[in-house]
């Protein structure tokens, strides 16, 4: 069957399986920045952002997509490349696997809260599993980057 | 422009978090077929029989292969040095499975669901077998896990199937027996520390395709191309000349990328088929299927004179190694030979035991390799020390630790595998860590703790730890660097760039050498047909390891260049001053640029390529150490310990990038954390994984790690490259002692089985009332 989604912007008209998760759809549509991570909605590394907000794309039903916006990483390329900024500042770089499905959240966050506290960033962010930084220095990162763009 | 102790950003790190295509199944072929693995439902069994008729006639599915497609050569997998330490126990597929998890058929088919369809469709027969599921049963036990006749070991390594024994050691220093009589106290305990799964973000991914001149091309997310494309070979009898391995960016790695994985499977189906194929894991296949940390029981022995000098150590270690035979003898061997130096003026030492099989996933390399499991037990076992001598923990270890330019027996003694390398310590700045640690957590107001709000007591703890940086004598690395017109260069390196920003520093390097700009060093890694090799991302040995060999290929190119402008210019070498964009004469009378030469050599004049290659086997593997200081706080009521901060001082030599040092010492602390208080590879009764999703096993996320400070010492170690030492281990060592000392010195409860959990600590909270009770 057909689905009509907004894919970053653009009307696209994908063909899909009724039992179908939306992170197959769009990573079989090119869209390989969105990653997979488990098989249990737990690890956060196929975020995308479903009308402005994040979830878990691996648990989302593609036909329960239909006439929504999707955002992936492609879709915020600038404001990833400004967050990865901090990032690199940071020491919080590494292996990057985390890192698209976390720069979309963090500018989905940046949209919902105004001015969060420590614990409200890590509340907002916990999904988001990192196996790599220990979270401390994406955290630095994240502060810089709200308190320079906010 | 300096490069080097410079803190720069990863040179992927923005194109990654931009989500480029760069991960191993990004690339693979869009119409690659889908493999699906038939996995044991059996902790061991033997297949009796197996049907794949059905399975095979599925429409859309392209082979299903068997054991009895495959001969049967032994191989191991843990991707080492060659000869390899570890036992040759593994064959691509067997008649026998040894744990739930493990492979049985292997089907490929054009789409995911045909794939998974037909898997349901093979009929096997199982004889099931009694499994050993306790450790501690495994030796000489009735049952035999390893029975088969080809196994075997490449040269001695204690490989004894029969008696369920995939390696054993031991090695003494002196009379331990003698020694300890003599003391005047001496302290007996034991521990256990606990598997771990290294939950890398990034599952075990493979594809394979065949290329346009006929070559097995394989894309793997592995730490080691080169021992991939080696046992590929071997495991296949397939020919090392007709393989291509490429790594592509990994989504982490921590050891458990070290092992062939899915490589095995993608190019059997590719070969066969030749078609594209390509195996992604699942979560579950990763925590069942792969590998995970060691679990070891320490029986420890201490002896020590009654004003604090520690005189003799004695520990016997029984490690299971799961039903494989990976890193058994390595990771034993570190658990004695990057821990017992930290003491090296005792009398004595003595270090033994056995690695035995079991029906569990099998054990491999993990950071930390053994140091982690070994430090916690002789870093708990020496506060329990202290407690009995009634001395401050610090200054029992100031006392008896080891000190710049001193060295250890164990060094010569043990290695990993083999015998080790006779070193001292030329640069360890363990002295200061400790001191500086101290000041940090402000252990003078918070040892040994500090009643908090209602229930809360804080308790600070420490341990110390060291590592290693290589494997000397054993381990190469090699880099190529090629100038282009305009004077930018390639440097081409075999290393493995697994997320810890290898690329980047090693490029660092061949930038200060070559005094040039960071963006002018286009780096292209982790290829076996192109890059020159590289033992890959184990044993912290790539920064220095890899960045020595990138220092001789660099310090050979500025010769060319020197050689090359001296002759265009028409003076003598010796008149050269080169700065890394010109060249010109001591009087500034006649000079060239280096773009200028460079496009000369391209098109004009005296053309030629300059390249320059060379290598690097270290000839010690000098160590990194670290103080970890935490500071924890234990719930009386509940038993549930928080960390409020953890200290970490750290001598790597000098850091090559301080802000990618830190990120690995972050890293590897919040792993460190992760084992000691959340992290456990569970198992049922019938030697089925409890822990495999993401939900059942819990690794911390960033509500539990908050606060951490990591500092690093002033240190040069003569043999780095620009003093560095690695640093991709050291941070993982210490939490496990350091937290549960700190719990100790908070509650009283000493915590000898790892993990810590709430209800351990409730318990010995409990039983310590009831004894003060019982006294009164
Ligand atoms: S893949 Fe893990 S949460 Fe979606
Ligand atoms: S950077 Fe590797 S998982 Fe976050």
């Amino acid at each position: 069957m057909k689905v009509q989604l907004t894919i970053n912007g653009y009307k696209k008209e994908i063909e899909v399986k009724p039992d179908e998760y939306l992170l197959d759809t769009l990573r079989n549509s090119n869209y390989l920045s969105v990653k997979r991570g488990c098989d249990s909605s737990s690890c956060g590394v196929c975020t995308v952002l479903l009308d402005g907000k994040p979830i878990a794309s691996c648990s989302y039903l593609s036909v329960k997509a239909e006439g929504h916006e999707i955002t992936t990483a492609e879709g915020i390329q600038k404001e990833a490349a400004q967050i990865s900024a901090y990032f690199g500042d940071e020491g919080a770089d590494q292996c990057g696997f985390c890192n698209p499905a976390l720069a979309l959240t963090i500018y989905a966050m940046k949209r919902e809260l105004s001015d969060p506290t420590d614990e409200e960033i890590r509340d907002y962010l916990v999904g988001n599993l990192c196996r790599c930084s220990g979270y401390v220095g994406q955290q630095r990162a994240i502060r810089a980057y709200l308190e320079d763009t906010l | 422009m300096k490069n080097v102790n410079r803190g720069l950003p990863s040179i992927d790190g923005k194109g990654l978090m931009m989500g480029k295509p760069a991960y191993t199944d990004d690339l693979a072929e869009p119409n690659s077929l889908i493999i699906k693995v038939l996995r044991s439902p059996h902790p061991f069994a033997k297949i009796k029989k197996i049907d794949t008729k059905i399975a095979s006639e599925v429409n859309g599915v392209e082979c299903v292969l068997t054991y009895k497609d495959f001969s049967r050569i032994p191989v191991t997998r843990a991707g080492q040095g060659y000869p390899e330490p570890s036992p040759h126990d593994k064959f691509v597929l067997d008649n026998y499975v040894r744990h739930i998890g493990d492979e049985v058929a292997i089907v490929a088919a054009v789409d995911l669901i045909t794939a998974q369809k037909a898997i349901k469709l093979i009929e096997v027969e199982y004889e099931v077998l009694e499994p050993i599921l306790d450790f501690e049963d495994a030796y000489n036990n009735k049952i035999i896990i390893h029975d088969e006749p080809e196994i075997h070991e490449m040269f001695p390594i204690g490989f004894e199937p029969k008696k369920n024994i995939a390696a054993a050691y031991d090695m003494h220093v002196g009379n331990v027996d003698e020694t300890l009589k003599n003391c005047d106290v001496v302290l007996e305990t034991s521990f256990y520390s606990q598997a771990q799964a290294h939950v890398m973000m990034e599952p075990h991914t493979a594809n394979a395709r065949i290329d346009c001149y006929g070559r097995l091309v394989i894309y793997s997310s592995t730490q080691t191309p080169y021992h991939v494309r080696r046992i590929i070979s071997q495991a296949l009898d397939y020919p090392l000349s007709k393989i291509r391995v490429i790594k592509p960016r990994v989504g982490g790695g921590f050891g458990g990328k070290q092992c062939i994985h899915g490589e095995f499977f993608v190019s059997a189906v590719t070969l066969r088929t030749g078609k594209p194929s390509k195996l992604v894991y699942t979560r579950k296949e990763v925590f069942e299927s792969s590998f995970s940390r060691h679990p070891m029981r320490f029986d420890v022995k201490l002896g020590a004179t009654k004003d604090g000098i520690l005189k003799g150590i004695d520990v016997n270690v029984l490690s299971d190694t799961g039903a494989y035979g990976e890193h058994a003898l390595t990771v034993f061997m570190v658990a004695g030979a990057k821990v017992l130096p930290l003491y090296n003026k005792v009398d004595s030492v003595r270090f033994g035991g056995k690695v035995v099989y079991t029906n569990h996933t099998p054990a491999g390399a993990f950071r930390g390799y053994g140091a982690i499991q070994g430090n916690y037990a002789l870093e708990s076992a020496i506060d329990m020390m202290c407690e009995k001598l009634v001395i401050d923990p610090i200054t029992f270890r100031e006392k008896n630790m080891i000190k710049e330019g001193e060295t250890s027996p164990i060094f010569k003694i043990m290695g990993e595998g083999t015998e080790g390398i006779e070193m001292s310590v030329e640069s360890c700045k363990l002295e200061y860590c400790v001191k500086r640690g101290r000041e940090l957590i402000n252990w003078k107001e918070k040892y040994p703790f500090v009643k908090g709000k209602s229930s809360k007591v804080r308790g600070v703890g420490m341990a110390i730890a060291m590592q290693g940086s290589g494997i000397p004598y054993i381990d190469m690395a090699s880099a190529m660097i090629k100038l282009n017109d305009d004077g930018f260069y390639n440097l081409i390196i075999g290393a493995t760039d697994i997320g810890q920003g290898s690329d980047t520093i090693l490029a660092q390097i061949a930038a200060e050498v070559l005094e040039t700009d960071l963006d002018k060093m286009i780096v292209y890694s982790s290829d076996t047909d192109l890059a020159p090799f590289d033992c890959g991302a184990y044993a912290s040995s790539t920064t220095y390891v890899s960045g020595n060999a990138v220092v001789k290929a660099a310090k050979n190119m500025r010769k060319m260049l020197i050689k090359e402008g001296a002759r265009s210019l028409g003076v003598k070498e010796e008149e050269i001053i080169f700065d890394g964009k010109l060249f010109q004469t001591e009087d500034e009378k006649k000079s060239i640029t280096l773009s200028d030469l460079s496009n000369h050599l391209f098109y004009s004049e005296d053309q030629q390529q300059l390249v320059a290659t060379n290598s690097y086997v270290g000839t010690k593997s000098p160590p990194p150490f670290m103080a970890g200081y935490v500071e924890v706080e234990v719930d009386t009521e509940t038993g549930v310990v928080k960390v409020l901060d953890y200290i970490a001082v750290v001598d790597c030599g000098t850091t090559i990038n301080p802000l990618l040092a830190l990120g690995q010492v972050e890293g590897a602390l919040a792993q460190g954390i992760g084992m000691t208080l959340y992290e456990e590879v569970l198992y049922n009764q019938r030697g089925g994984l409890i822990s495999n999703n993401l939900m059942t096993y819990r690794i911390p996320t960033r509500k539990e790690i908050t606060n951490m400070n990591v500092e690093f010492a002033d240190s040069y170690e003569e043999s780095g490259p620009y003093g560095a030492k690695s640093v991709g281990e050291i941070g993982i060592d210490t939490p496990p002692a350091a937290i549960c000392n700190a719990i100790y010195n908070a509650v009283g409860v000493r915590i000898q089985s790892l993990p810590v959990t709430a209800e351990n600590v409730l318990m010995g909270i409990l039983k310590n009332k009831e004894k003060r009770n019982e006294k009164q």
